[in-house]
């Protein structure tokens, strides 16, 4: 008849687990996955498998025989960085630079640092700009979507969206004549258009993150920052001169930004803890990514933004602590 | 502390790039080849011996308040010395360290060795000092150089045994920094398992 527990606090817990959200993440993923599978066919696969069963095969390899410690290829946070590395490539990348590209980002993305929860970059985009920055032309090399497409080889490439349109506005075109080159909004959304594997559809990618929102893995605070200010600030541009800047629905449906605001920025152990830095923290990634696509050299610049406010997130954790109960005193 | 144990101590357990972390500004700049980093090395362990050896002869001389100033002007006769030797006879090399031999005068490495071992020892253990702590800048700047050009360019000493480019990142800024990160990482195990 001892019915009396005594513990410590916390006393209502969850039933989450590392387990449960990587999982919960890796579904949210499928709808993004099946559209790169439908445009870039047997080679999108190929390299997605390459990537996920390289990262785990580099995390099982230095936790055993370099860290020596507890194995945890399976909590599925090593399939979520394949699948995230995989997304950020051109199906056309050769598959061992994929595998270089695991390497990098599990062990000097990850592993360097500890393991899951001590990295403070994100390890996929680690990987992808180590690719980028090393091997420049392959990774610059779009194929253009065929649906249903079976070849491996000899595919059409073709500049990205961003790309056309950097390259028209920076030789004096003005933007109603550089829009008819590009796809429509319309297969811009669904994802017909060149650029890599996981990021050409922003609808699939709103949908999973619907999913991790109502399963609350993500919160919204970092999405809707991160697109918010890229809507304020390339509408004050779209508005100030609409023959040289784009609309902000063009920027917001190209390139890798929906990619990377739902999946790359909201990452649990790169972003900051409380919710007020996550806002400043999704700011700072919007307004970065809109400098380097209107002034910077790269018509995309996602991947770098989020690397740079990775960097920044331990100052905004302190400066943005969330107030404990009770911590506010008050007089009188 | 024996000579020779003097000697041995700039190879590893007190290697100025690996361990002390000095002159990391040429061990980051000019090692994108392992030649390079030979060149520079060597550069740096002419000018180091030689301030070590007029420094330690001259150390009573020096008036302690004006000693930093005086270390520079020996080292940077000595890197004047280098710099025009080099540009007469290996002008290619001359070419590819360009600003990075003028600034050996500030390279903390040499100051370092003259501040805190030779104005304070005899010529002969300053010699034997400044050869150690060279050749140990020597290997860690042609260690670090043979990597980036392994994997950036596929190639050790110029002999190239791949087809096209490497990794593109090993010959530029970050290349650098990660490659000696990692240097770090595997002296720093040596150490702790000997």
């Amino acid at each position: 008849m001892n019915k009396l527990i005594i513990s410590g606090s916390p006393h209502v817990q969850t039933d989450e687990s590392v387990k449960k959200i990587m999982y919960g993440v890796v579904l949210s993923l499928v709808p993004a996955m099946l559209v790169s599978f439908y445009f870039f066919g047997l080679a999108a696969i190929l390299i997605t498998l390459t990537a996920v069963v390289s990262c785990m095969a580099f995390e099982f390899v230095i936790q055993k025989y370099l860290i020596k410690g507890p194995l945890t290829i399976l909590d599925g946070s090593a399939i979520i960085t394949g699948i995230l590395l995989a997304f950020n490539v051109p199906s056309s990348l050769p598959l061992w630079m994929v595998v270089i590209g695991s390497a990098v980002a599990i062990g000097m993305g990850k592993m360097t640092f500890g393991g899951l929860g001590k990295n403070p970059f994100n390890p996929a985009l680690v990987g992808r700009v180590f690719l980028m920055i090393s091997f420049p032309v392959e990774m610059t090399n779009w194929p253009k979507p065929i649906a249903f497409s079976t070849q491996l080889t000899d595919v059409v490439t073709g500049p990205t969206p961003l790309a056309v349109m950097k390259e028209g506005v920076s030789q004096g075109e003005h933007v109603a004549d550089i829009l008819p080159e590009v796809p429509g909004y319309v297969n811009l959304l669904l994802g017909n258009m060149g650029g890599s594997i996981g990021e050409i559809s922003a609808l699939a990618i709103i949908l999973g993150g619907l999913y991790m929102l109502v399963r609350k893995i993500i919160t919204w605070q970092i999405p809707a920052a991160y697109l918010g200010s890229v809507v304020v600030f390339s509408g004050v541009f779209w508005l100030i001169d609409p023959t040289q800047y784009v609309d902000p629905l063009f920027h917001l449906i190209t390139g890798g930004l929906m990619l990377g605001a739902i999946y790359m920025a909201t990452d649990m152990v790169t972003s900051p803890m409380s919710h007020r830095g996550q806002l400043v923290f999704g700011i700072g990634c919007g307004v970065l990514t809109m400098v380097i696509r209107l002034f910077g050299a790269y018509p995309e610049g996602v991947s770098f933004a989020i690397l740079i406010m990775n960097a920044f997130v331990p100052l905004i954790n302190k400066g943005f602590k969330p107030k404990r109960f009770g911590e506010e005193v008050k007089h009188g | 502390m024996s000579q020779i144990k003097n000697f041995t101590k700039g190879f590893v357990k007190e290697n100025p790039v690996f361990v002390l972390l000095l002159g990391l500004c040429p061990a980051l700049g000019v090692t994108t080849s392992a030649f390079n980093g030979f060149g520079m090395g060597l550069a740096t362990t002419f000018v180091l011996v030689s301030s070590n050896i007029v420094v330690s002869l001259i150390k009573s001389q020096i008036p302690d308040k004006v000693r930093i100033p005086s270390f520079i002007v020996i080292i940077a006769s000595f890197v004047t010395i280098v710099q025009l030797v080099m540009e007469a006879f290996l002008p290619d090399l001359f070419k590819a360290l360009g600003l990075f031999i003028p600034l050996i005068v500030v390279n903390c490495l040499v100051l370092g060795r003259a501040e805190a071992f030779a104005s304070k020892k005899d010529t002969l253990s300053s010699v034997i000092d400044g050869l150690g702590m060279g050749f140990g800048f020597t290997f860690a700047l042609t260690l670090l150089g043979a990597v980036r050009e392994l994997l950036g360019q596929g190639a050790i000493f110029g002999y190239s045994f791949i087809q096209g480019d490497g990794m593109l990142v090993f010959v530029l800024a970050p290349g650098a920094f990660i490659g000696l990160g990692y240097l770090i990482a595997l002296i720093n195990t040596i150490k702790k398992t000997e």
